[in-house]
């Protein structure tokens, strides 16, 4: 298992149109992803989870992922947040 | 046996014009009560396969919602639509209710109420109202859903063309319901901004909204008039109220065609006085109904429209291709286009709690604050200049100091983009919004500044009055007509004319035909009004004489009270000019 903290950098936090982008990131892999926020659990594959969220700027998530291909995931993952989601 | 039912009127706030007269339809979107029920063995396939068939409905159903939407209210808004179709293609929320559905062995109607109330009461649980659209969003899905699971058709029970009567209206609900001959929008809730109301002003239906509790006091089929110009609707009217409106809605359509044939003529006085004569516009859709009422300009253009029901502040590209789409149409005229004005009773996508918004950080405050923000949007407004028919304004300006820091920022802008040689309008006219008392008086030093100034009636008469519109019980002492609002604007007017600089008025006061002599009595130079009254201003600037405008300002200038000013300006116009439809008071 990896787990990852990452902090949420881009302005508008994490809305809609990026939530749809790491949905379908996290979704290319076979390893389990959940997104730890505030004592939330949630699963990042899920669309409505990860606008449950309502992770707004400079607030930290912890990133888990469990699976086979967990390092290639967590890697593309992480670096998607640390782009600030190309926004 | 008929009984005859007593007539009712119920006030609300006019949120799209037009009259209509027709029956209610009460549209009550209480979803069908959901019990909870446990399965018999061996159908849980069975019950799984209905909820599936009811989602991949919903999700056909808001394809053709979207599709409806881009094409009608444009894409920005449309948004909302796609954020529930990916959330019907959410395979781990899918996956979890079939899951559910086996091991607790209960009825879909159930699960899916369930499941999706969880994620929309933790959306309602944060403290931001984006979340809280988000959870109606989610909640409005839910109900989707479960219609479908019932395979109810709430719509075929629109038959003919109706009113419709509802507690709220959700972006969804409107666009559905204008598929069908809607003939008005009647709501207990909602603002003037509110996505009803938006919508309907696309769409050219009446709306009245905020009328607190219309959905109780009307029934499907109850005959009602909608007045969506002063705001009223009539429940039962009597035989002589249809009369009336009947009258007053033909003399509308009369009154709008004989002003259609003033469309190519200028706004111009008796005696050869111009005027500037152009539109407000808050939504881009407004464009081409702008056009077609001959408008020769666009006095201002709210950008902040670009924000409704969008997740995040525009890229500078998505925000250019906006500006540049609007200058391009009304080219060669000109259009002014106002940085954000977000905050007091705006729409603000970060809305910071504050105990007075109308004196809080709003405006030009919020731009200065939020360097990237503002920068973002200097440079996509610079860009659409290319042309050179626009224009840049401020919004809230208070101090001198906040016009040399705006300054500061739009020639930055104008250095990055000559470093990367863009092309701009070097010479692009810059104003300011005069709405603060202390930006009026200090009228004379910020024209030196600019190359325009224009008055936000509205605000600057709030604030000069301390008076809150929106609060019923201080409401009837905004007086527009009172002697201190035409000191200030004589004064606003004057010191811009002694630096050589145009004055124009954008406010709901600018499209008040009452008002329309005294303004240019007092050497306004342009008129910026809602769309909708543009006509009607235009002939009566073109039935008067500028010197006998001249005479009655002075005449009202040394009246003591506002009931006072309005009274003699509205003679002058009812003997000056009888075709305006205005009532004597």
């Amino acid at each position: 298992m990896i787990e990852r903290e990452v902090v949420i950098k881009n302005r508008a936090g994490l809305h809609t149109r990026p939530a749809a982008t790491l949905v379908k990131t996290a979704s290319k892999y076979k390893s389990a992803f959940f997104i730890y926020k505030d004592g939330m659990e949630i699963n990042g594959k899920s669309i409505i989870g990860v606008m449950t969220l309502a992770a707004e700027q400079g607030s930290t998530l912890i990133l888990k992922f469990e699976g086979e291909d967990e390092l290639a995931a967590a890697e593309e993952v992480v670096a998607f947040f640390q782009r600030g989601f190309d926004e | 046996m008929s009984v005859v039912k007593k007539e009712k009127l119920l006030r609300g706030v006019p949120a799209s014009p037009g009259i209509a007269v027709g029956n209610a339809y009460l549209y009550t979107k209480e979803i069908p009560s959901v019990q909870e029920r446990l399965l018999e063995d061996g159908t849980y396939e069975q019950e799984i396969d209905r909820m599936s068939a009811a989602i991949q409905k919903s999700e056909k159903e808001l394809g053709k919602i979207l599709a409806f939407a881009r094409q009608k209210v444009g894409d920005a808004k449309a948004k909302i639509f796609e954020a529930q179709i990916m959330v019907l293609q959410d395979n781990v929320l899918i996956e979890s209710l079939k899951k559910r559905i086996q091991k607790e062995k209960k009825n879909a109607e159930f699960i899916v109420s369930d499941e999706i109330s969880k994620y929309a009461k933790l959306m309602l649980s944060a403290h931001d109202e984006y979340m809280h659209e988000r959870a109606h969003d989610m909640e409005d899905l839910r109900n989707r859903i479960i219609r479908n699971m019932y395979q109810e058709k709430l719509i075929s029970k629109l038959e003919g063309s109706s009113i419709i009567v509802a507690h709220s209206l959700t972006p969804a609900d409107t666009m559905i319901l204008s598929r069908n001959k809607v003939l008005g929008y009647a709501t207990d809730l909602g603002g003037v901004t509110s996505h009803a109301a938006l919508f309907s002003r696309s769409l050219k239906i009446p709306a009245v909204v905020g009328l607190g509790d219309v959905s109780r006091e009307v029934e499907t089929g109850d005959q009602l008039i909608i007045d969506g110009y002063s705001g009223v609707i009539v429940v039962h009217p009597t035989e002589e109220r249809l009369k009336d409106y009947e009258a007053k809605r033909q003399h509308f359509v009369l009154f709008e065609e004989q002003l259609a044939q003033l469309k190519d003529l200028p706004a111009e006085t008796k005696d050869g006085h111009a005027i500037e004569l152009s539109a407000n516009i808050e939504l881009p859709e407004e464009l081409e109904y702008v056009v077609l009422q001959g408008s020769r300009g666009v006095g201002l253009y709210r950008t902040e429209s670009l924000l409704i029901g969008q997740d995040d502040f525009p890229t500078e590209e998505e925000q250019y291709l906006e500006y540049k789409k609007v200058a391009d149409r009304i080219y060669p005229h000109r259009v002014i286009m106002r940085t954000f004005d977000i905050g007091g009773d705006k729409i603000a996508p970060e809305m910071a709690e504050e105990a007075n918004p109308f004196l809080g950080w709003r405006g030009i405050r919020i731009c200065l604050d939020r360097p990237d923000l503002f920068m973002q949007q200097l440079r996509a407004l610079l860009r659409a200049s290319a042309r050179k028919n626009l224009a840049i304004m401020f919004p809230m300006i208070s101090t001198i100091g906040e016009v040399h820091k705006a300054k500061e920022f739009v020639e930055q802008a104008k250095a990055e983009l000559c470093a990367k040689e863009i092309a701009f309008d070097a010479n692009v006219q810059i104003g300011v919004m005069i709405e603060v008392p202390s930006a009026a008086l200090s009228a004379g030093p910020i024209a030196a500044l600019v190359d325009f100034l224009s008055i936000g009636s509205n605000d600057l008469t709030q604030y000069l009055l301390a008076v809150d519109r929106g609060n019923s019980l201080v409401a009837d002492l905004y007086q527009p007509f009172d002697p201190a609002v035409l000191i200030t604007l004589k004064h606003v007017i004057n010191s811009g004319h002694k630096h050589g600089k145009w004055v124009g008025i954008c406010g709901e006061f600018a499209g008040n035909p009452v008002a329309t002599a005294l303004l240019i009595g007092l050497g306004i130079d342009e008129l910026s009004v809602v769309p909708a009254v543009l006509p009607e201003i235009k002939k009566i600037i073109r039935s008067l004489n500028y010197s006998d405008m001249q005479i009655i300002t002075r005449k009202a200038l040394n009246l003591s009270t506002g009931d006072e000013v309005d009274s003699c300006l509205r003679k002058f116009l009812i003997s000056e000019c009888p075709d305006i439809p205005v009532e004597n008071n």
